[in-house]
């Protein structure tokens, strides 16, 4: 009679491409990367990093209700991004708006949303941070934790019929694996082989909870055998390593039509949003060594220039004109009317019910009797 | 027909009309359905339609808006909607809120259906009704079919809807035969969502009932005949979007109003009725509108206890009181 242990006894190694000084460690395999995909990709990082500074800055100054920033997070969802193609649908928790970067979303279309104004393709109807982009096939984020995993397995099961080249990405944190719909879907996509990609954000926080508080395996990688699922352990702050894992990832969720479980480690640089000081329940020294030593935006930086694809100019000048373009963004978006007021009511079903049309009316009919009582930057 | 070859029939043709619907549960497959609504299914449209679940109602009904978001249109079945609360998550705030918070890039066609309220000795757990609860969610419709003619054209309209829609049956009425017209028995058939069918027409009481409840209402309104009282009797059909117009022209030609459920009486079906007429009829009611509803308390499991939580058509008790209420007009 032997029982197994509740551990190996070994850490499940971790998937490295780059060393801390931004060198190949030798002997790695990786995907190559083209000078052009490579410059974009730090590119994007960067842009998300400044976008995150500022627009959090917004929220402090009261221009902003909320804010969430990616800080620290930035290789996992640009990276990922590179390696997939526009029809690989994503479906995200809230850190991954660094996808919708890579895709095209503009810098002013993520100040509309923050803002809520008539140019927010989601009609001002969610907090900022819970973008959305049919176009960009990126399902609008939702805030319960973890609901859209089963909902992307539901996804790659439509998916699968199509029988595209093509597979879902879903996202989540190390908080949302304790979640009952992780392991709901996980077991799901195992059983109906759906070709999805589970990337876990392992950050080391869920607000203020520690991982090790949240569970006690070796990490979430190590659950994917569990159900039946192919796995891999990547570093998250490495880009280069990130870009190999997802590309190799989604080739199998394609060609073998089967879930693919990517746990990619990092850290939680930022607070988990502005309603929330980090300081609180974590050392400053450790949020100021993994945001100086650890930064993957940096790291990735070094590769980049020492393949001479990247300049000192260069980076001033991105970092000047960014700059000018989120601050110009926000006070645009800032200035921009609301959504009509028709928008109140409106998707709430396929077709407007008439207590709703009705609803409308006696609105209407009451800005008419009380115009000072209405709210001048909302259009009727 | 019976109420269950009534669903099987509209679940069978409409799953053979379009390729996008499947059906998703547990023991919808090889079991053939836990009710047997979706016998023969399996046979005919093969593993990938008729999907038999892990025991997961929060996964597999996630799953399933997720299949909706992109393009399938998933009828999932809840063995019964008791077990629902372990999605209800999912239904609220994944399906019903969907298409409103992307501002209409995420419609989600799906139906949720499975038997509701009361059933016979199953106790607490087991006899929840929760028309009330869905029902007062923006976003979600919500139906409760009585007769076999309700079944089947519900459950088509349900399936053909872009909204999602929760479809309440009920366990006891599976078994029940209705006489059904060859109009009904038309692959086309549909019932309109929305609109309540006065079953019965009469002029010195409204009685308004959904699902069982609309037997008994029947059944006291042929009682209360002989006693001289002319009930007219509305199968409600849609809880959301509730018909008021109906109910407000039948209360405005009868005067009194009595609501019927088998659920919990606070916050109830009934009490959204009485409110909607007393807001846009309370000229033409004659007296206070009279709720009959469900015991407030968990449904107890003896059959003795069962009997006394919930409404029954009691000969001479319901009668006389019925006529002492309208005498003291």
């Amino acid at each position: 009679m032997r029982f197994l242990s509740e551990s190996t006894g070994m850490r499940i190694p971790c998937y490295s491409v780059l060393d801390g000084n931004g060198e190949i460690i030798v002997g790695s395999d990786y995907e190559q990367l083209s000078e052009e995909i490579a410059v974009k990709m730090y590119t994007s990082m960067v842009t998300l990093q400044m976008m995150d500074t500022i627009f959090y800055e917004a929220q402090r100054q009261g221009r902003i209700s909320f804010y969430m920033t990616s800080t620290g997070e930035e290789a996992i969802s640009i990276a990922a991004a590179a390696a997939l193609t526009a029809d690989d649908i994503i479906l995200p928790q809230y850190r991954e708006p660094g996808i919708l970067l890579w895709r095209g979303f503009t810098i002013e279309e993520f100040a509309s949303q923050c803002f809520g104004n008539k140019d927010d393709c989601g009609k001002g109807r969610q907090m900022p941070n819970h973008y959305g982009s049919k176009k960009l096939n990126f399902v609008t984020i939702s805030s319960p934790i973890a609901t859209q995993l089963p909902q992307a397995v539901g996804v790659a099961y439509s998916l699968k019929m199509d029988k595209k080249d093509a597979c879902v990405v879903t996202y989540t944190g190390d908080g949302g694996t304790s979640e009952g719909d992780f392991h709901a879907a996980l077991n799901f996509a195992a059983v109906t082989e759906a070709p999805v990609v589970f990337i876990c954000r392992n950050n080391g926080w869920a607000i203020s909870t520690n991982i090790s508080e949240q569970f006690r395996s070796d990490g979430i990688v190590v659950r994917g055998r569990a159900y039946g699922i192919r796995s891999i352990r990547v570093d998250g702050n490495d880009a280069l390593a990130v870009y190999s894992a997802i590309h190799t990832a989604r080739e199998m969720a394609i060609s073998e039509q089967m879930p693919v479980l990517v746990e990619a480690l990092s850290y939680r640089v930022g607070h988990h949003s502005t309603s929330d000081d980090s300081t609180k329940y974590r050392s400053v020294d450790e949020i100021e060594y993994w945001k100086k030593v650890r930064d993957p935006v940096n790291r990735f930086r070094k590769w980049v220039e020492r393949n001479g694809w990247w300049s000192e100019e260069e980076e001033s000048e991105l970092r000047s004109s960014m700059k000018k373009q989120l601050l110009q963004a926000i006070q645009v978006a800032e200035k921009t009317e609301k959504p009509p007021l028709k928008e109140l009511f409106s998707d709430v079903y396929d077709v407007p019910p008439p207590n709703l049309r009705e609803q409308e009316k006696q609105l209407r009919e009451t800005i008419i009797r009380y115009p000072q009582d209405y709210p001048s930057d909302v259009p009727l | 027909m019976t109420v269950r070859d009534a669903l099987n029939s509209a679940l069978d043709e409409e799953m053979s009309a379009d390729p996008k619907v499947f059906l998703m549960g547990e023991e919808v497959g090889e079991y053939q359905g836990a009710y047997k609504i979706s016998k023969g299914l399996l046979d005919k449209y093969g593993p990938e339609r008729v999907l038999d679940t892990p025991i997961t109602e929060a996964g597999f009904t996630g799953i399933g808006v997720g299949a909706a978001y992109h393009g399938l249109k998933p009828v999932i079945e809840f063995m019964t909607f008791n077990f629902s609360m372990q999605a209800i998550d999912h239904i609220i705030n994944s399906a019903a809120k969907s298409n409103y918070m992307s501002a209409g890039q995420m419609s989600v066609p799906i139906v949720f259906r499975g038997p509701n309220g009361a059933a016979a000795g199953v106790g607490a757990q087991h006899s929840h009704c929760y028309a009330s609860w869905y029902a007062s969610c923006p976003g979600l419709k919500v139906l409760a079919p009585y007769s076999s003619e309700d079944a089947r054209g519900l459950l088509k309209a349900a399936i053909r809807d872009p909204d999602p829609v929760v479809f309440l049956e009920n366990e006891l009425l599976y078994g029940e035969t209705f006489p059904v017209s060859a109009e009904v028995l038309d692959s086309s058939f549909c019932v309109p969502i929305g609109k309540a069918k006065i079953e019965r027409e009469g002029k010195d009481v409204t009685i308004t009932a959904f699902s069982k409840m609309v037997g008994y209402a029947l059944k006291a309104a042929e009682i209360l005949a002989k006693e001289g009282i002319s009930a007219e009797v509305i199968n409600l059909r849609s809880i959301r979007p509730l018909d008021r117009d109906t109910i407000n022209a039948s209360v405005r030609k009868t005067n009194r109003l009595v609501t019927v459920e088998e659920g919990f009486p606070q916050h109830g079906v009934g009490a959204e009725i009485c409110a909607s007429v007393v807001e846009e009829s309370f000229g033409y009611l004659d007296a206070p509108v009279e709720r009959i509803a469900g015991a407030d308390v968990p449904m107890p499991y003896a059959a003795n206890l069962e009997r006394l939580a919930v409404p029954q058509v009691q000969q001479r008790e319901l009668a006389t009181d019925l006529c002492q209420w309208l005498q003291l007009l």
